[in-house]
């Protein structure tokens, strides 16, 4: 250690390492070298040059997907105390587990670009950053958790996959890693609603009332419409993004309409239908009215969500600060002080 | 190593006095988890995670990086202690080539001799 | 691209042994749970090794369901993941023993003509029985209250159950020794994580010194239970199959003697509460927590008896 790292922490949390700083003609070539790199499908390390704006959208698409790990864990957290059965408690249990992984490693990506987990917690809980707006829905019947599995964690890994050969590194390592996780999720999802399919009436009744709840919101998952998501170009040039949120959206409908056909479930949508010359399916417009709410903050469930989220967080820093505190102690006598 | 006495620096103000009052929040430190997945390979970087010592970094690596599987060998090391090569000769920001390995905040140990910063 | 691929060797070779492995036990799409249907032994009594069966089956479900309260509040991200470790280990534990209870008869009398045929025998004890018909001790259905609670909680239920089922690796009865065998290093890592935290807080701050030291208060009333011998156990004993509770005390004593020293903690000094007629948990006769705690688990399937998930 050169210099300690209390003044410097401080002082790089607010003026960031950037490009601004460099000399005009270094920089020229620092951005040449950086452009070349990424459109050779290279990889950009924690290290490397990277324009300031290529850092900032990385810091918010990472972690809005880390908050979105973590704020995800409450809508099917809600059923782990009552899960009708042992084996479905304890994967239920396992999934949830897994999202607070997932997270971890997300927020661990994030910390790669100067940014530091605490800074990004308050921010969440400050609604300064976003996560996914499908967690501001209730989990109402157990069924729900079925078909998060199945649609939610579907078009999450509809999204995710590609994200594995992102452009950075450390994002696209922990895609890798959270890629292979999601995908027994979304088996396990699916497991779960063709028994309940295969079971009372009442069960297949949940079945297909929770899809009617869960179809559209899946659906505005991947984002605004091309037309209307300015950030899209750029971070397709970047390789932070490999397609467009149409372009998502359509595989994940095309993926589901088999899907849902095998569990005998009809999806909510009256203009669904394939099109042989697109070869591709036909849906219906989405409410983006809600969608734009929801995102805004007047979904069902944002402020219970964020309100959970903060009453833990701030609950625990006595914890956290006894163990800091601890820590303290222990390096000081092992530097032989006396510690009270 | 990793004790030494930057590690008060995230503990902020005496914390035998002033902590669970309501006052500035102390942050657990950051540390580098490396994994060897079983014998014959070397242990490789799998990512980091944050704890308030290395016992404790050691629990959490084991939970989060290897789901507990007793076989396999982990190293965890404050990040603060780690010290990287300049990716670029020509570095402008790293001068004296050898620093941190990320750009986390806490990584920035910034020598003397580098100008406006 | 090498970093990539280096990074999935790693992770390859650590979920490679064993595909669903990596989800909780038996919760993957192989089950591999202990073989539960081995004969008693011999000379054993049926109905006395179902119920020793429930008694350890029990003490791990309702923990493990009082530990899944934690799941979203708790007080760091790694915690969470520490934490549901430890709760689905204990459901794992529990899972195993109640089937072998139910392989034992002790399933077909809470089956009514209304019960799902198909429902298995772990679901039918864990969710259509009464409070009155579960065995645990009342520690394992205590409100764990706030994060210092809960370690000293852990601490002393974790140094207990691990003395306990360190001793049935030698049981007579297969299943036990089987459980046993797979509960002990489970058991160490909780016990390791309670006292890790225990120190901690303890030797924190002044306020989570405070708070650790007044979790050990509200739990210690329960610790004395834990050592009762049940005349079920008392004939086990006998036989080979069980682990006398009485015998366990030193192991405990030996274990907070060594952490609450350690965490400046004192050890406290509280009467046990008392039996109901010399009735408690063993002989299903509870606090009233556990009746809202079940209230709360098998409110979704009592709902549907005729459903299976």
């Amino acid at each position: 250690m050169s210099v300690s790292d209390e003044t410097t922490r401080l002082a790089t949390a607010s003026t960031p390492d950037g490009a601004s700083d460099a000399p005009a003609g270094l920089e020229r070539e620092l951005e040449d070298a950086f452009e070349a790199t990424v459109a050779g499908e290279g990889r950009v390390e924690p290290r490397d040059w990277m324009p300031e704006g290529y850092r900032k959208t990385l810091i918010r698409q990472i972690a809005q997907h880390a908050h979105s790990e973590i704020i995800g864990m409450q809508p099917e957290g809600n059923w782990i105390l009552r899960a009708p059965s042992l084996r479905r408690k304890a994967i239920l249990l396992a999934k949830v587990q897994d999202e607070a992984g997932h997270g971890l490693y997300l927020y661990s990506a994030t910390e790669t670009l100067g940014v530091d987990r605490a800074e990004l917690t308050e921010k969440l809980i400050d609604s300064k950053q976003k996560y996914s707006s499908i967690f501001n829905y209730p989990t109402l019947t157990f069924a729900d958790i079925g078909v998060i599995g199945w649609l939610v964690d579907g078009a999450a890994i509809c999204n995710q996959v590609p994200l594995c050969r992102s452009s950075y590194g450390p994002y696209a390592r922990a895609m890798v890693r959270i890629c292979k996780e999601e995908s027994f999720h979304q088996r396990q999802g699916f497991e779960l609603l063709m028994t309940l399919m295969a079971g009372t009436e009442a069960q297949r009744e949940m079945v297909q009332d929770a899809v009617d709840r869960w179809w559209w919101p899946s659906l505005m998952m991947f984002g605004p419409a091309d037309g209307d998501s300015p950030n899209t170009r750029q971070s397709m040039a970047w390789r932070i993004k490999r397609h467009t949120n149409d372009e998502l959206r359509q595989r994940f409908v095309d993926m589901t309409v088999p899907q849902a056909a095998a569990l005998g479930v009809t999806l909510p949508d009256p203009e669904l239908r394939w099109n042989d010359e697109r070869q591709a399916h036909d849906f219906g417009d989405i409410d983006w009215t809600e969608f734009t709410a929801v995102v805004k903050g007047a979904g069902p469930c944002n402020a219970q969500r964020l309100a959970h989220r903060r009453a833990a967080h701030e609950g625990g820093q006595w914890v956290r600060d006894a163990a800091s505190a601890y820590a303290a102690k222990q390096a000081r006598r092992e530097a032989g002080e006396q510690v009270a | 190593m990793s004790m030494s006495d930057d590690t008060t620096a995230h503990v902020e103000g005496d914390p035998a006095t002033d902590l669970g009052t309501g006052t500035p929040q102390a942050t657990w430190p950051l540390y580098e988890v490396f994994v060897r997945g079983k014998r014959g390979l070397n242990h490789v970087h799998v990512g980091s995670l944050h704890a308030p010592d290395d016992r404790m970094a050691l629990h959490n690596a084991r939970n989060l990086y290897t789901r507990r599987n007793e076989g396999v060998s982990i190293w965890v090391v404050r990040a603060d202690a780690i010290t990287a090569s300049s990716p670029e000769e020509k570095d402008p920001f790293f001068a004296p080539s050898g620093d941190k390995v990320y750009r986390h905040p806490t990584f920035y140990s910034i020598p003397d001799d580098v100008p406006h910063l | 691209m090498n970093a990539v691929d280096t990074e999935d060797n790693v992770y390859d070779a650590l979920a490679a042994a064993d595909h669903d492995g990596r989800w909780a036990h038996g919760a993957g799409f192989d089950e591999t749970v202990v073989e539960v249907t081995a004969p008693a032994p011999e000379g054993v009594d049926v109905g006395d090794l179902a119920t020793y069966c429930l008694m350890l089956a029990d003490d791990a479900l309702v923990a493990s369901h009082r530990l899944s309260e934690w799941a979203t509040h708790a007080p760091e991200l790694e915690e969470e993941v520490a934490l549901a470790n430890i709760a689905l280990d204990l459901l794992g534990q529990a899972r195993v023993l109640l089937s072998r209870a139910g392989h034992l008869g002790a399933a077909a009398r809470f089956r009514t003509p209304t019960t799902a045929t198909q429902l298995a025998d772990e679901d039918v004890l864990a969710y259509f029985r009464d409070d009155r018909f579960f065995r645990n001790v009342t520690l394992a259905e205590t409100d764990l209250g706030d994060f210092g609670r809960t370690t000293a909680w852990m601490l002393v239920y974790s140094s207990w159950r691990l003395a306990l089922m360190t001793r049935l690796r030698g049981s007579a009865d297969p299943v036990l020794a089987a459980v046993a065998a797979k509960a002990v290093p489970e058991l160490s890592y909780q016990r390791e994580y309670a006292a890790g935290w225990l120190l901690r807080l303890g030797d924190g701050t002044e306020l989570s010194h405070a708070r650790a030291q007044a979790g050990l208060e509200d739990v210690w009333p329960f610790v004395e239970e834990l050592f009762l011998t049940h005349p079920v156990e008392a004939r086990l004993v006998a036989a080979g199959v069980a682990v006398d509770p009485a015998a366990l005390r030193a192991d405990v004593d030996s274990d907070l003697a060594q952490v609450l020293p350690a965490a400046t903690l004192t050890r406290p000094e509280r009467p046990a509460v008392g039996l109901v007629g010399g009735r408690g948990g063993r002989d299903g006769v509870h606090t009233e927590a556990l009746g809202r705690v079940l209230a709360v688990m098998q409110s979704l399937a009592r709902a549907h008896p005729d459903a299976t998930w």
